[in-house]
């Protein structure tokens, strides 16, 4: 079967010519001001896969993705504040100084190497994840018990980094914009420019990454438990073990996303775990389209497009679309923007509107007009 | 004896406070399935009716007199606030929602993002005005006979209902706007419940001083258990609940109503929430983020407690208050100065109000390795629930 032969397929194909289209033409178009949020977006994007993952296919809700996005983000300051703290006193980043520090904590020691750092952004935040998750499915805590307890586990993180000054500088997070990389500052222009590409490209080989984990049996027994844990249970797989694999690479994705963030944004701080933050990532999955790969990175971007925008324009009013989006999606919209197209929504409304007629149904194909069934 | 009592103390302060928070999650989550993230923000309306009470007693010359007694008066109101806003919630948002908790879950989210944005740009007045609007439209109908209310005569009695109730809204908007000009502007910014005098001090027994706010948190929490297991054991309403918690289609087909249940067993949590608003009121400034402090705490004690059992709630609020006070006042390094260094630091390591939550949630999420439905489970013969 050619991938190109269903409809769904033709929607796919356009969205897709359209993002890399825009991704190809963005660099020249917009000022680097918007460029660097389009990047943040792109960014946020994977996490948003992540979730996708675990909630679209696998069904677990979780309100922790901020951990593993955070983590990512710290893992990738570190290094950089590392790599650009030698001029300071005792060669250690300058925000020790102020709370009397002089020795490395040694979690710090090995963020000197990049390429620990390249692997720890996305392997610390898995193994976490890993860890949390197997804990959590072993005893068979699901839905909103898992929903709940991700959502504590938020905090705990969060309480813990925004106390500790002495560690990771506390609730004033690590700034990385002022930091040097390749003998560049992170923050100047040219290097933003090149992390909007890393983040598109990450975007595009998280897409494939997905879909190929979605795609064949492993994807099956994901949906599987998303609709009947404990029938897959009975037919003789174990669900805690793909729970927790499935929940461990949303997390790495999420570590990913975190640290693109971060290096475009300039800061990483405990405001990454903050409650807020890791439902507007199920928002974005639930508006895009949740169980769809693609809505998922529509989601992210587009919803937060439109939320600097509004915010821009009209401060106070994105509270009330976003809460208002949050109440539409679940109660009119379930399948999401993009769920919604697929399965023919567009027509229903022309249809509602009155712009296009309705189909000639079967059974009327069958009655002439005195109405009597023809033979 | 003396440190032993305080702490004690302390912790029961700090668990009451979850508790009367969480009473209402308890209910709503426990008898029907709903997570409630706007139980906060019903919170925070409670808190916010305290303060428009005690503005309103200061300014209205005839009020005056009885400015001392505000607060029972608060409780009252916060009640039917939160009460009204939450049947309203359930009316519009969580009855298409039944069955399936997580999208509950993220519905109220945007309900409760809707309401902290709605006390910051809207003034206080006309949000009052809009919550009378909203209590007698929904409750006026209950006083008219059915055979008025049925029919096309009947569609146009509601309509002249809401019409009252919108022009009784606007009338109570416009007359708090003049009177209390605090309320007339919309602000963002936090506002301050003061205590009436006989509220301030404390109490000095065996050599501690027990502040007085502190104990009426605790004795607003006692009553408010006391009534609500009344209510749910001796009242014919409470048997109902009860009965719909154990089986629904059954008590359908038994002629209880269960729409009625539901909304009531709505109301009274939300309602519930807002008495736990006039506490929250008292220990701090109230703000539109309020509510947000407390309800994941909430959670955990409900989860914590097991799920629809009252007395798990009970249990588990205490317990996580008094570890509180234990953990974050350093409790154990007063108690015992030479225990062995490395466990001395780590105790000491926690000794701060926000790393004793976090080792409060540890411990939790440890404890439900063991119990994962938590003290008290629901007993049945589900295999999956």
């Amino acid at each position: 079967m050619s991938i190109f032969s269903t409809k769904k397929s033709w929607i796919n194909l356009t969205i897709w010519v359209l993002i890399i289209a825009l991704i190809i033409a963005a660099p020249s178009v917009l000022p680097v001001f918007r460029l660097n949020l389009l990047g943040r977006y792109l960014s946020l994007a994977i996490v948003a896969l992540g979730v996708d993952l675990i909630w679209g296919f696998t069904g677990m809700l979780s309100l922790g993705q901020g951990i593993f996005f955070a983590l990512g983000g710290y893992c990738a300051a570190m290094f950089l504040q590392l790599n650009s703290s030698g001029g300071f006193p005792n060669g250690i980043p300058e925000f020790f100084g102020l709370y009397g520090v002089e020795n490395l904590p040694f979690f710090w020691e090995p963020f000197k190497s990049s390429i620990f750092t390249l692997i720890s952004i996305w392997f610390l935040p898995a193994i976490i994840a890993g860890l949390l998750g197997y804990l959590v499915f072993r005893n068979r805590i699901k839905g909103v018990y898992f929903s709940i307890l991700t959502q504590a586990a938020l905090l705990v993180f969060f309480n813990f980094f925004n106390g500790q000054q002495k560690l990771i500088n506390g609730t004033n997070g690590l700034k990385t914009d002022v930091t040097q990389l390749f003998g560049q500052m992170v923050g100047s222009e040219i290097m933003q420019r090149w992390f909007f590409w890393i983040s598109a490209i990450l975007v595009i080989l998280a897409w494939f990454f997905a879909r190929w984990i979605v795609r064949d049996r492993f994807g099956n027994i994901l949906i599987g438990i998303r609709d009947d844990e404990a029938r897959v249970r009975f037919t003789g797989y174990n669900p805690v073990i793909f729970k927790t694999i499935i929940f461990s690479i949303a997390g790495g994705l999420a570590g990913i996303s975190g640290a693109l963030y971060t290096v475009q944004s300039g800061i990483v701080s405990p405001q990454f775990m903050t409650v807020p933050f890791s439902i507007e990532m199920v928002i974005w999955v639930a508006v895009g389209g949740r169980g769809t790969l693609l809505g998922a990175i529509l989601g992210a971007v587009l919803i937060n497009y439109a939320k600097s925008l509004v915010s821009e324009a009209l401060p106070a009013s994105w509270m009330f679309i976003q809460g208002g989006l949050f109440i539409l999606v679940v109660t009119a919209l379930p399948e999401g923007v993009l769920g919604w197209i697929r399965k023919g929504g567009p027509k229903k409304l022309l249809f509602l509107i009155g712009i296009n007629k309705k189909l000639e149904t079967y059974p009327s194909l069958e009655v002439n007009e005195q109405g009597e069934v023809k033979s | 004896m003396q440190l032993l009592l305080e702490s004690l103390f302390n912790g029961v302060a700090i668990g009451s406070v979850l508790l009367v928070a969480a009473l209402g999650l308890a209910i709503v989550f426990g008898l029907m399935g709903v997570i409630n993230l706007a139980h906060g923000e019903l919170m925070m309306l409670g808190a916010y009716s305290t303060y428009i009470t005690q503005l309103i007693f200061k300014q209205v010359s005839f009020l005056k007199p009885f400015y001392d007694s505000y607060v029972i008066v608060a409780i009252g109101i916060a009640f039917l606030v939160s009460g009204t806003v939450g049947i309203l919630l359930e009316r519009t948002v969580i009855r298409r929602l039944y069955g399936s908790p997580l999208e509950t879950l993220l519905a109220t989210w945007g309900v409760s993002l809707i309401l902290q944005q709605f006390v910051r740009s809207v003034p206080l007045a006309y949000a009052s005005g809009l919550v009378i609007t909203l209590f007698f439209g929904l409750f006026s109908p209950l006083f008219i006979s059915d055979d008025l209310l049925s029919g096309a005569k009947g569609k146009i009695i509601r309509a002249t209902t809401w019409g009252f109730s919108a022009l009784l809204g606007v009338a109570t908007g416009g007359i708090l706007s003049s009177l209390v000009s605090k309320l007339s502007r919309a602000s963002a910014r936090n506002v301050d419940v003061t205590a009436p005098s006989w509220m301030r001090g404390g109490i000095d027994f065996l050599g501690i001083t027990f502040p007085k706010t502190r104990l009426l948190i605790i004795l607003i929490t006692l009553i408010s258990v006391l009534v609500v297991i009344f209510f749910l054991d001796k009242t014919a309403w409470g048997i109902r609940i009860r009965a719909v918690t154990q089986n629904r289609p059954m008590s359908d087909c038994l002629g209880i109503s269960t729409e009625t249940v539901d909304i009531i067993t709505f109301g009274i949590g939300s309602g519930l929430a807002g008495v736990a608003g006039v506490a929250v009121s008292l220990l701090g400034s109230v703000g539109p983020n309020v509510g947000g402090n407390y309800i994941v705490g909430c959670f955990m004690v409900v989860v914590l407690g097991g799920v629809g059992n009252l007395l798990g709630t009970i249990l588990a609020s205490f317990s996580i208050g008094i570890m509180t006070d234990l953990i974050g006042a350093g409790r154990l390094l007063t108690i015992w100065p030479e225990m062995p260094s490395p466990l001395y630091s780590t105790i000491d390591f926690f000794a701060t109000t926000s790393m004793a939550r976090v080792m409060i949630f540890a411990l939790i999420v440890i404890f439900l390795q063991f119990r994962p439905t938590g003290m008290f489970p629901q007993k049945g013969r589900m295999v999956e629930s």
